[in-house]
């Protein structure tokens, strides 16, 4: 019996070295690849849960915001102006040539068809993050008579437009719709 | 490490060596863990348990840090936050209800390691300071799965946290300031909460470090084996790696079957209903019982029914209580026998046998409600405990006729007797 | 020195033990305890399956609607469910704008501050609102519950012994006394008799009394024993909604398991084989 095993070891050794090697590795990276799933869970805890996707979305009622008023709600854990513009706003906004503008867009692209008065933005500087003044009575609307950001002197025009100082792009528009003539869901 | 028998770490790359002259970590890695342990080559399944504990710590330690991410130890929130992460959090219930069923994993683990050591003798020298090392992981382990139950703030967290702390009102004159100062208050509340929040995020890696020391220690003397016999020489050992590590390697796997089983399909099998009631400081539950792993000694504490003479019968339990465990820190002085392995200990193995009986009964009485007969019962298992290690062991030791060893660990292995050294 | 102490106080911990044992014993045979007449009387919950029972359970969404229903109808005028939101209703196969509608509708409003003059108030329940509490705290819950506070329900079947059929029972459990219980537990005042209930007598008042207390739009028949089972089975969602996910993720995971776990152990033969065929060898 152990003669006859000693003699075939010579033969037996590279095809038995491989499939040893095959099952060493298969074994590790099967194991492996199940560390690495495990890993998905463990970090994806970390995103949003589901209360907090819930209130992605709020819907506010507009019904009270005069001409030329604005009121600033909370969404998201971050402020939105919500903005009903005065004629003479929009015309000042429209009257601007967009090809100077640093991010250039117009006051009809950042608006809805028909609600042209009703400007609804991030109250978010797109510079680091500040909350620009502008939205509530009384407060520094910038030489553009938009939004002026006090951390670092940006100011934004009627149409919410970034104009002069070092943020890079306009307040941001969120998603929103009308859902009635005094309703607007935002998100 | 310094077996003379033992593969020197030799590095092959330039970096290798680089790294070994700087900070000689891959040198740690490969003597503790990897070729350069040599180990014996007989060691049977009750040797995987160790690791097994080990691994189940870092689960807990990562299942926890990611609990704390969401967490709120705050007495009016904490059970809310806690149905926070079962119902909105991403996986949250699946990183709590492996947090939760993991402690008990962790136990069986540890109970079956102390198990194997108890009888094959692995507390004798020279290994006493593992043994010692052991028993002080196994109070801290306790200490922290007790202050994590506490943590999700339900009605058996509230209570559990009082009759614990209570249990040190049991000293004389000092008791009740004691337990005030554990609790900040007069009872649990939102002090005691924060204050074991805080220590049960602590203790966990005072635990991985006294498990460095554990295994450091183990490495001086080498791992015992089922025969007790000492290594001989190269011959009797393999290398921990590839060897043991995939020995432990496909068992971790058998382990992690069980533990699924439990997490996913009876997550609540080993813990309290009461538990997913809010505490409410003005009802107590109908009975209360700790986490299984502590049944032993809760019977223990509840065994003490009858005062003795000026020593009132709750103190009686709660020292006893802590005897129990305590003694095991004198166990390398109490059994003197040579022998170590009960594998040759007839009559030792006899009363091992009985020991786990013991301890099992003890456990269920400790479960079950403090009513006749399990306090009887109790009683009488308990009696046996402590005669087992204080009065059974230190006579047997000296009445005990031992069969005769085995030469050597190979010639165990083989049933030849080693003629030389191949 | 160690073995003597030792020895001392084994023998001190042991010989007091059985003291104690035999003094418990000598009480025990000269004045065995007497039956409690909770136990004599409780019974165990009965048997009952539910679709979500076993590790390849799933939830009957029908069947939760329904639960839900009479959750709606009945239960909610006393029992909270505060951990459950509306908006979770998605999950038992409502769609969006109906769980809106059931928000809105809920016949307690959502306690907040009125938006122009800061006074506490209500207003209509949103689907991110968890179910508005029937009373605003435990005096006034109590108050108005013969001084028995009613149960959250949300974590229900995880918080009784006996789960889901436990719920079942107690809500088909109600009967007379029998005739033999003892005057000192005939419910009192307030009180019902029920034997599922731990001490017999419930303040709840049977809460299912009469077929068709729902009407389901399903077109299931109403009989109490229905309602009993749909509620109970809408509660076993509401205290462990994440259990089909739980299920199916087990499953996976069990099978990634089982094929790890051969592919380590042929591995840990391979890496052994050299030393079984030496111990082998030797033994030849």
């Amino acid at each position: 019996m152990a003669t006859v095993e000693t003699a075939d070891t010579a033969v037996a050794e590279e095809s038995g070295v491989r499939r040893r090697d095959f099952i060493n590795i298969a074994a590790v990276s099967f194991a492996g690849a199940g560390a690495v799933a495990t890993v998905f869970p463990l970090v994806n805890q970390m995103n949003p849960s589901a209360d907090v996707l819930a209130l992605a979305s709020v819907d506010v009622d507009i019904s009270a915001i005069e001409r030329g008023q604005a009121i600033k709600i909370l969404w998201r854990k971050q402020p939105v102006f919500v903005r009903n513009l005065t004629d003479k706003e929009i015309g000042e906004a429209n009257a601007v040539n967009i090809s100077t503008l640093r991010d250039p867009q117009t006051l009809a692209e950042r608006t809805k068809v028909g609600k042209e008065n009703w400007l609804i933005t991030l109250g978010v500087c797109t510079h680091l993050g500040c909350v620009p003044l502008g939205a509530a009575e009384g407060e520094n609307k910038g030489e553009f008579g938009g939004y002026f950001c006090p951390c670092h002197g940006s100011s934004y025009d009627t149409a919410a437009r970034i104009r002069k100082g070092p943020a890079p792009r306009n307040l941001d528009v969120p998603d929103y719709e009308f859902l009635s003539d005094t309703v607007v869901k935002i998100g | 490490m310094s077996f003379p028998w033992a593969n020197q770490y030799a590095p092959t790359t330039e970096f290798g060596r680089w790294m070994d002259e700087k900070l000689p970590v891959p040198r740690l890695v490969y003597n503790s863990l990897g070729a350069g342990y040599p180990t014996p080559r007989n060691l049977n399944y009750m040797w995987n348990f160790g690791s097994l504990a080990g691994i189940f710590l870092v689960v807990q330690i990562v299942t926890g840090i990611i609990l704390a991410m969401h967490y709120a130890a705050n007495a009016n929130i904490a059970f809310d936050s806690v149905e926070h992460i079962m119902r909105d959090v991403n996986s949250g219930w699946m990183i709590r209800y492996a947090h939760a069923n993991g402690a008990s994993f962790f136990f069986i683990a540890i109970y079956l390691h102390i198990g194997r050591g108890l009888f094959y003798g692995s507390y004798k020298a020279p290994r006493e300071m593992i043994w010692l090392l052991g028993v002080v992981i196994y109070l801290l382990a306790m200490a922290t799965a007790f202050m994590g139950y506490v943590l999700p703030w339900g009605q058996m967290s509230f209570w559990g946290a009082k009759v614990i702390t209570g249990l040190f009102e049991a000293i004389p004159l000092v008791g009740k300031p004691i337990q005030e100062l554990l609790l900040g208050g007069f009872a649990p509340d939102n002090a005691a909460l924060n204050r074991f929040f805080s220590l049960h995020y602590l203790l966990p890696f005072v635990i991985a470090g006294v498990i460095i020391l554990h295994i450091w220690a183990l490495h001086i003397p080498g791992s015992n084996n089922p025969t007790g016999v000492d290594v001989k020489g190269p011959q009797d050992t393999v290398p921990f790696h590839p060897y043991y590590t995939a020995k432990d390697g496909w068992t971790l796997g058998v382990a992690l079957i069980f533990f699924t089983m439990v997490m996913f399909f009876l997550p609540n099998a080993l813990g309290h209903a009461d538990n997913y009631i809010p505490a409410n400081p003005l009802s107590t539950p109908a009975h209360i019982v700790p986490e299984w792993y502590f049944w032993p000694w809760y019977a223990i504490l509840r065994a003490f029914t009858v005062d003795f003479l000026f020593i009132p019968a709750k103190l009686l339990g709660v020292l006893a209580m802590f005897s129990a465990i305590l003694v095991w820190f004198f166990l390398p002085w109490l059994d003197r026998s040579p022998v170590r392995s009960g594998m040759f200990r007839p009559k030792f193995k006899i009363f091992f046998g009985i020991l786990v009986i013991d301890v099992l009964v003890l456990g269920y009485c400790g479960g079950a409600p403090a009513e006749e007969p399990f306090v009887m019962i109790s009683q009488f298992a308990g009696a046996y405990y402590f005669a087992h290690f204080l009065i059974i062991l230190p006579l047997l030791s000296r009445l005990e006729k031992p069969e005769p060893l085995p030469n050597s660990i190979t010639e165990s292995v083989t049933g030849q007797p080693l003629k030389t050294a191949s | 020195m160690v073995r003597i102490i030792g020895i001392l106080i084994g023998l001190f911990f042991s010989g007091w033990l059985l003291v104690s044992f035999g003094m418990g014993a000598v009480a025990y045979i000269s004045n065995p305890p007497a039956e409690s007449v909770e136990k004599e009387f409780h019974k165990e919950p009965k048997e009952v399956s539910y679709s979500s029972d076993g590790p390849l359970g799933k939830f009957d969404r029908q069947q939760l609607q329904r639960g839900f229903q009479v959750y709606k109808e009945v239960c909610s005028a006393c029992h909270s469910l505060r951990l459950v939101a509306f908006r979770n209703l998605e999950d038992i196969g409502y769609n969006e704008d109906e769980v809106k509608a059931i928000a809105a509708n809920w016949s307690i409003g959502v306690p907040d501050a009125d938006p122009n003059t800061g006074e506490m108030t209500t207003r209509p329940g949103l689907p991110a609102d968890k179910f508005p509490k029937p009373f605003a705290n435990d005096i006034a819950a109590r108050a108005a519950n013969n001084n028995a506070i009613p149960p959250d329900l949300s974590l229900i079947t995880k918080a009784r012994e006996g789960g889901a059929p436990y719920i079942y029972s107690l809500l088909t459990g109600y009967t007379n006394p029998p005739a033999n219980l003892p005057e000192a537990n005939q419910p009192g005042p307030g009180l019902h008799y029920n034997p599922y209930f731990a001490n017999l007598n419930l303040a709840m008042a049977p809460p299912l009394a009469a077929e068709d207390q729902v009407s389901y739009s399903d077109g299931t028949k109403a009989s109490v024993d229905q309602m009993a089972k749909d509620v109970s089975a809408f509660l076993i969602w509401t205290a462990e909604p994440k259990l089909e996910a739980r299920h199916q993720a087990g499953w996976a995971v069990l099978a990634f398991l089982l094929i790890a776990t051969i592919l380590a152990y042929l591995s840990y033969r391979t890496i052994w084989a050299d030393v079984k065929a030496e111990k082998k060898q030797k033994a030849a």
